[in-house]
């Protein structure tokens, strides 16, 4: 149940933010999280819900972004989507195959009232 | 209402410890492995095994993760191998933060060339956290099913070696050494895979000559 840590780690950056930009609430929380990640999205937004109640962040949504694995061919170039986490290349049945997309956990945006606004 | 638009990765501050780690570690010269597995796969066994090859030829320490007790270090105590136990409570995993606390304790010994660090039982959370190690490891046993591979890809994918364990009971399960094997390299075709029995010796030699040719001696 990594999730908590993940979401600890998820709101630790958005406090800094708004913070930073001098923001009072956070209304929404967008974030990408890849296919090949170890993160379940249920579990997160859970977590998200527990990390969040009874602080200013409470009531915020979370969209969660899954972001599908895909490929590269070492051998010829071909990018191709990955099902089934084993990938072969469909042009020259390399399997040096390289990931370029599918690992993300990252923050990609948030909403949020400023106290002057 | 205001829209911050960021593209910051969530594990940033872990991933930056880790790199401190890593190259601490490098400038050390010491060789570094994070081994990953399910609970009683046979982990700690194999590093009790292998310090019986290598204490002789290559300086070890070992840092053992555990949600409680000590009871592994003491085991890796009695090998005549320097240990120290991280206790995470109730994280499912080690993190690089955690390991960067025990490092200076490793640059404090005499000649280590090999950490082997023992992650908390887990084949999920583990794999997100890069702890700076060289090189992750993951271990699977035959009592396990010859699919896990695919229903962890993503340990398997992040793994550089993989060791299957417990051969020796191979005969009683109805594991597949080979179709495991495919199974890995299915998710993972670099993965440099040892099969090895800790009861009967088999393939312990080879990977603890692995081992021993990453040591810088």
């Amino acid at each position: 149940m990594h999730e908590l840590s993940i979401a600890r780690s998820m709101l630790d950056i958005v406090r800094e933010q708004m913070a930073r930009h001098g923001a009072e609430k956070l209304r929404s929380l967008k974030i990408r999280v890849g296919e090949m990640t170890a993160v379940e999205p249920q579990a997160l937004l859970f977590c998200f819900e527990a990390c969040t109640k009874d602080t200013p962040l409470e009531g915020a949504a979370l969209d969660i972004e899954v972001v599908p694995l895909a490929g590269r061919c070492e051998e010829c170039g071909t990018e191709m989507r990955i099902e089934g986490y084993s990938a072969q290349c469909p042009a020259c049945r390399s399997a040096s195959v390289e990931h370029i997309s599918g690992h993300e956990l990252a923050i990609v945006s948030m909403e949020v009232d400023k106290t002057d606004a | 209402m205001h829209d911050i638009a960021l593209d910051e990765k969530i594990l940033a501050k872990n991933d930056a410890l880790a790199r401190e780690n890593r190259e601490a570690l490098k400038r050390h010269g010491i060789f570094s492995i994070n081994m990953v597995s399910s609970p009683g796969s046979g982990k700690t066994t194999i590093i009790e095994k292998t310090a019986e090859r290598l204490r002789n030829r290559v300086g070890m320490a070992v840092i053992e993760g555990d949600m409680q007790t000590d009871l592994d270090a003491q085991r890796i105590a009695r090998c005549r191998i320097p240990v120290r136990q991280i206790t995470t409570g109730r994280a499912c995993h080690l993190d690089a933060h955690m390991v960067h606390h025990a490092l200076p304790w490793v640059f404090g010994l005499e000649n280590v060339r090999l950490l082997i660090i023992e992650n908390v039982g887990n084949m999920v959370c583990p794999a997100e956290y890069d702890l700076g190690e060289e090189m992750k490891v993951a271990v699977m046993s035959v009592t396990e099913g010859d699919d896990k591979p695919l229903k962890y890809p993503a340990l398997f994918h992040a793994a550089k070696a993989l060791l299957i364990n417990k051969t020796d009971l191979v005969r009683f399960t109805d594991f597949d050494l080979r179709r495991a094997e495919e199974n890995a390299l299915k998710v993972n075709p670099r993965l440099t895979v040892f099969t090895m029995s800790c009861t009967d010796g088999t393939g312990l030699g080879e990977w603890a000559a692995f081992l021993a040719a990453h040591s810088v001696q």
